[in-house]
């Protein structure tokens, strides 16, 4: 055998191994067999020193063009077997991606406490202060202030509880907020301020009674703030609340810290006013009471009422929740079922 | 409830709509919360135009019916049923008291298409025997066939029913009062009744003296009636009594009720007989005395005030009269009372002896003095009409009522500037006179009075722009918003820091619960002994009797309600006021956690809430408020908690709170608890400041050491630190090792250390001296021994 048929017989040799090789280790194998310094390719480079010169170039020609088509075949089969092996991993990682996921949760709000945050931001975006009083509070300033002297009938429709004689008791409303809020400026100046707060009256508790509730309390106090400022400002907040379709109004009402007093009605957002369960007979639905600040008020608390007015306005937190979320039962708020709670850590729909 | 067929006897309503009317009414200030009326639809008048037996029946008759439109075949049982009578049929879909409603049906075999009814039927009468006899209600002759007979008879009545706000208690609860009300809506005129009477020569002083000794009756009046006789009241009194509420009794009782629910104003009928000839007006005294209406005794107080005959108690002034001068069926002669007292001491009265009148309810509100000799007389004018009464002649008075005249001043603008409206002076005029206000224009200002029947009103602007507004309606307030300078809105005091913590609580994963204040005492003290509990005077319930120190209670009971629905994994908080026996209060936040804190079992990732886990959530919630290196934690010992796995957590070495496990006899369930004064952590933090990260890098190593078990790694980590110097930078704790190869009361705790120096890369050679002096220190401090790793 020539060496040119040493090279061909050479290069069948290895195109039939490489054809049965399976996977990497064999190639490797393989290429440790034929490619490594002793070698059969290695060893045809050694009949080269006894050729002359012109032959020698030839054969080397030759030789080199045989290795780099070895060479590439191993590449070639070797890029083949890595893509086999890659797809075949990637085959065996495919999971089942509808199994379920690992909980990541983020604590739900409770539901009035829900309410009241978007209150409270759409207010202050207004220009209103949030405050806070204490839910211990003087008669004083519970009712006293407020235009509620000892006796007063309007005292009966709030059973208050009361602590330590009577001086002292459990809020009925979160109105004395507005007398704290007022004494505490230095001298009169402008307020703005909402209060949320914690409630208590002596009422059985049932579907739609709860001896703690949370009012939203709120009071504007300026020079020339009239009853239309009134009448706007809750219009903003019941369209804010409720949907830029609902109407509103108010109805003469009496409370004895303002006046004139109002109830603050709103249209049906459920039935546009047509009457249905949650309005009936009416089309329309109380959500809360307001006025201008009665002047003995104004007086009791350092504003002189010639100079200053103002209006007052206050919202029952679980009624607006119970309406706006449909809600058949005050209790809900207070048993805190983390169920009907998770509903409510999400954004506001449109 | 008010009969606006009554009120139809003071002001013109004929051409109204009384739907449309309450609608006004609701508008301008009282609320008609219902409106009831009698009207029955599907009722017509009808002639029977033939009438024969029932051919299966010995009493039923088959009757062909005129309706007007048509002719229809009715059956009926009455014993007066006879051809040409004119009748009231009720149709098909008619509704009669009780929900009866009529259907077409076959009585024995025979069609019928209605029922010609009794009045008693249509809840026009009693049903008694009698009116059960009477059989159908025979119409007139000239009866108009096809409509509506309750029409026809003039017995169709509307009641409102009224919800009142207080101040206007005391004069919308009555008829005239209510029509008055229309009248300022309606822009009418009200028309009082008939007071007028005969008086006979005989004086009222010849027989009785008036003596008040109390300065709580403003004002006390009485005429006198003789030869009354005792009978059933008019048909329109009793219907208008049962309209109202009441039972109609007899003529005499009934008329003191009738005027009362006109007036207002309450009436008393003393037998003068049983009387004497003398009244004396006075406070009780303590512990006297007197036999009630309603056959009880009742001890007085001296805030009680009384009627007397100068010995006996005759009556509880404004409450109830004693039995010992009731009317009863032989009365003949009646003293009228017609007096005012004072409404607190009507109130504590009442209140004091639990007994609520329809008289002391209306004393409670304030009464108007001008109805005082109105309502006296119009008892007169009844009780001779409907009685047989005979009047005296004379008055007995005793009258020290203020009658100072309400004036207010006020000027256009003002009332503008309150309502935010802009009416004119003839606007403003019109709406004065409405209400029946004398009112004159001088100037600019109004100068008006307010009549005596509206107490209600103060002599101040803001009542009179709230009469005017209200009328003048409040559709016309515009939509404005305050012009107040803007400045954005802020959390004043405490708010602020309430807030980002809740939403940090909650962004860690926590559910923010809402529970009651007030709870049961066992609760109470199950975490806090430190202060009292204020315990309410009156409470409710012993559940709610409690005003709580702590939270954690019912945070407990959420985790129980939650867990009795299948709930497993329960991480709450909640930040709340707390109250002490001081008074004072604290806001606190509550942490209760139960069950697993990442759960995802298929896949086999849990995160199980721990102590290590919760003591996480509040270095996280400290961090997150500044407060890093300045937080520590120390054993304690807290009642109901676990005593070798809970924790004080301080800052700045001062007890802020606690955390740890619940004791497991105290609960089944292992629960992770803490609560924090939120006060405490509203203290100033540094600002905030960037922070380079070292450009050289630094050398970790690792060190275990064996130590007593009792050791906690705190102290160990104390020297550590202290031995580190400033180049030691973090050290961590990465195995805590007991059991094999560990002798039994010592335990090996393995601390990664991280060295880096700002200025230079550190050498590990002066690494290795460090961890050395390190490791020294710690097996010299704690009889320590390295571990080798």
């Amino acid at each position: 055998m020539n060496k040119e048929e040493k090279i061909k017989s050479l290069s069948l040799e290895i195109s039939e191994k490489l054809e049965k090789v399976q996977d990497l280790k064999m190639l490797n194998d393989l290429k440790i067999e034929y490619l490594s310094k002793k070698g059969p390719v290695s060893e045809l480079s050694s009949l080269m020193k006894d050729l002359d010169n012109e032959e020698r170039k030839k054969f080397g020609m030759l030789l080199n063009s045989f290795k780099n088509e070895i060479n590439d075949k191993f590449d070639e089969i070797r890029t083949k077997l890595e893509t086999e092996e890659l797809n075949k991993k990637l085959e065996e990682e495919k999971i089942d991606i509808s199994l379920p996921a690992t909980p990541i949760k983020i604590g739900s709000p409770n539901i009035l406490e829900r309410l009241i945050e978007e209150i409270e931001s759409f207010l202050m975006n207004m220009g209103y202060d949030v405050v806070d009083g204490p839910e211990i509070e003087k008669d004083l300033y519970n009712f006293e202030l407020l235009n509620l002297p000892k006796g007063h009938p309007a005292r009966d429709a709030q059973d208050t509880f009361y602590l330590k004689g009577e001086e002292l008791l459990l809020r009925s409303q979160t109105s004395p907020v507005q007398v704290r809020t007022m004494l505490s400026k230095e001298k009169p100046e402008p307020i703005k301020m909402i209060c949320p707060g914690k409630t208590y009256r002596r009422d059985d508790d049932d579907a739609v009674h709860s001896h703690q509730f949370t009012q939203i309390e709120g009071l504007v106090i300026d020079k020339d703030i009239s009853l239309s400022d009134l009448k706007g400002t809750f219009d903003i907040i019941a369209k804010h609340l409720f949907g830029e379709d609902v109407q509103t109004r108010f109805r003469p009402s009496y409370y004895p810290f303002t006046e004139p007093s109002v109830e603050m009605d709103i249209s049906c957002f459920n039935c546009h006013g047509q009457g249905c369960n949650l309005c009936k007979p009416k089309g329309w639905i109380t959500v809360g009471g307001a006025g201008m600040v009665h002047p003995d008020v104004l007086k009791n608390c350092g504003y002189d009422p010639n100079e200053w007015q103002g209006f007052a306005f206050g919202f029952g937190a679980e009624r607006i929740a119970m309406l706006k979320y449909n809600i058949k039962d005050i209790r809900i708020f207070y048993t805190n079922d983390l169920r009907e709670m998770e509903v409510f850590d999400r954004k506001e729909g449109e | 409830m008010i009969s606006m067929n009554w009120v139809k006897d003071y002001i013109d309503l004929d051409n109204e709509d009384l739907n449309e009317l309450a609608v006004k009414v609701t508008n301008s200030g009282v609320n008609v919360e219902n409106i009831i009326s009698n009207h029955i639809d599907n009722l017509v008048i009808g002639e029977i135009i033939n009438c024969e037996n029932h051919p299966d029946s010995d009493h039923l008759h088959v009757c062909n019916v005129n309706i007007g439109k048509e002719t229809i075949q009715i059956v009926c049982g009455a014993l007066n049923v006879r051809k040409g009578l004119k009748v009231i049929v009720a149709l098909p879909g008619a509704i009669l008291p009780d929900n009866f409603e009529i259907k077409k049906s076959k009585i024995r075999g025979v069609e019928s298409n209605g029922m010609i009814c009794a009045l008693f039927e249509l809840g026009l009468e009693e049903k008694t025997e009698e009116n059960y006899n009477k059989g159908i209600c025979e119409l007139d002759r000239n009866a108009p066939i096809g409509s509506d007979p309750l029409e026809y008879l003039g017995v169709c009545d509307t009641l409102y029913d009224l919800d009142i706000h207080k101040h206007r208690n005391n004069d919308c609860t009555n008829h005239i009062g209510f029509a008055y009300e229309l009248a300022s809506i309606l822009g009418k005129k009200v028309n009082l009744p008939d007071e007028s009477y005969n008086e006979i020569k005989d004086d009222i002083n010849n027989h009785f003296s008036l003596d008040v000794s109390t300065e709580n009756c403003s004002y006390y009046t009485a005429k006198m009636v003789i030869d009354l006789k005792i009978g059933e009241s008019p048909e329109f009194i009793k219907k208008r009594l049962v309209s109202a509420g009441m039972r109609s009794i007899n003529n005499i009782v009934d008329i003191s009720n009738y005027v009362m629910l006109e007036y207002g104003q309450p009436l008393h009928f003393f037998d003068k007989e049983k009387l004497g000839d003398k009244i004396l007006v006075r406070m009780a005294n303590d512990n006297e005395d007197v036999v009630t209406l309603d056959e009880k005794n009742r001890v007085l107080t001296k805030d009680d005030i009384v009627i007397t005959d100068g010995k006996r108690v005759v009556a509880i002034a404004g409450v109830m009269g004693a039995l010992n001068t009731d009317v009863d069926e032989n009365t003949k002669t009646v003293l009228i009372e017609s007096a005012i007292f004072d409404s607190k001491h009507i109130r504590y009265t009442s209140r004091n002896l639990n007994l609520r009148s329809e008289a002391s309810s209306r004393y409670e509100k304030g009464l108007n003095y001008e109805y005082t000799l109105s309502a006296l007389n119009r008892a007169c004018h009844l009780l001779e009409k409907y009685a047989g009464g005979k009047v005296l002649k004379g008055i007995a008075k005793y009258d020290n009522v203020d009658k100072t005249k309400k004036i207010v001043k006020f000027s256009r603008q003002e009332i503008n500037s309150l309502l935010g409206m802009n009416m004119t002076d003839d606007d403003i005029s019109k709406q004065l006179d409405k209400l029946g206000f004398e009112h004159e224009l001088k100037g600019d200002k109004f100068i008006i009075i307010i009549p005596n029947r509206r107490i209600d009103i103060d002599t101040n602007m803001a009542d009179i722009a709230e009469e005017i507004g209200r009328l003048y309606g409040y559709h016309n307030l515009e939509n404005t918003l305050p012009k107040s300078e803007s400045k954005p809105g802020r959390y004043v005091g405490d708010v602020y820091i309430r807030k980002i913590i809740s939403k940090r609580l909650r962004n860690l994963g926590l559910n923010e619960t809402k529970t009651y204040t007030l709870i049961n005492p066992k609760m109470a003290d199950m975490f806090e002994n430190e202060h009292k509990n204020i315990l309410l005077p009156n409470p409710m319930s012993i559940d709610k009797s409690v005003i709580r120190k702590s939270i954690l209670p019912s945070l407990i009971n959420v985790i129980d309600y939650n867990k009795a629905r299948g709930i497993k994994d329960i991480n709450i908080y909640e930040i709340s006021k707390v109250y002490y026996d001081d008074f004072n209060e604290e806001t606190k936040i509550a942490i209760a956690m139960n069950g697993n804190y990442i759960n995802n079992d298929w896949n086999n990732v849990k995160v199980k809430v721990d102590f290590y886990l919760l003591k996480g959530i509040i270095e996280n919630l400290l961090d997150f408020l500044g407060f890093k290196n300045r937080y520590s934690f120390e054993e304690s010992n807290i009642n109901n908690m676990h005593p070798g796995a809970t924790a004080n957590i301080l800052i700045d070495n001062k007890k802020i709170g606690f955390m740890g496990r619940i004791h497991p006899a105290t609960h089944k369930d292992e629960i992770y608890l803490a609560e924090l004064s939120m006060n405490a952590l509203d203290i100033s933090v540094k600002p905030l400041k960037f922070k380079e990260i070292s450009k050289f890098p630094s050398i970790e190593k690792d060190v275990a050491f064996i130590i007593d078990k009792t050791i906690s790694s705190k102290l160990v980590y104390d020297v550590i630190k202290k031995s580190g110097g400033r180049l030691l930078k973090e050290i961590k704790v990465f195995d805590v090792y007991t059991g094999e190869n560990i002798s039994e009361n010592k335990k090996s705790i393995a601390y990664n250390l991280v060295f880096e120096d700002s200025t230079k890369t550190l050498t590990d050679i002066e690494v290795t001296e460090i961890v050395n002096k390190i490791i020294n220190d710690v097996e010299n401090k704690y009889n320590a021994k390295l571990r080798n790793m």
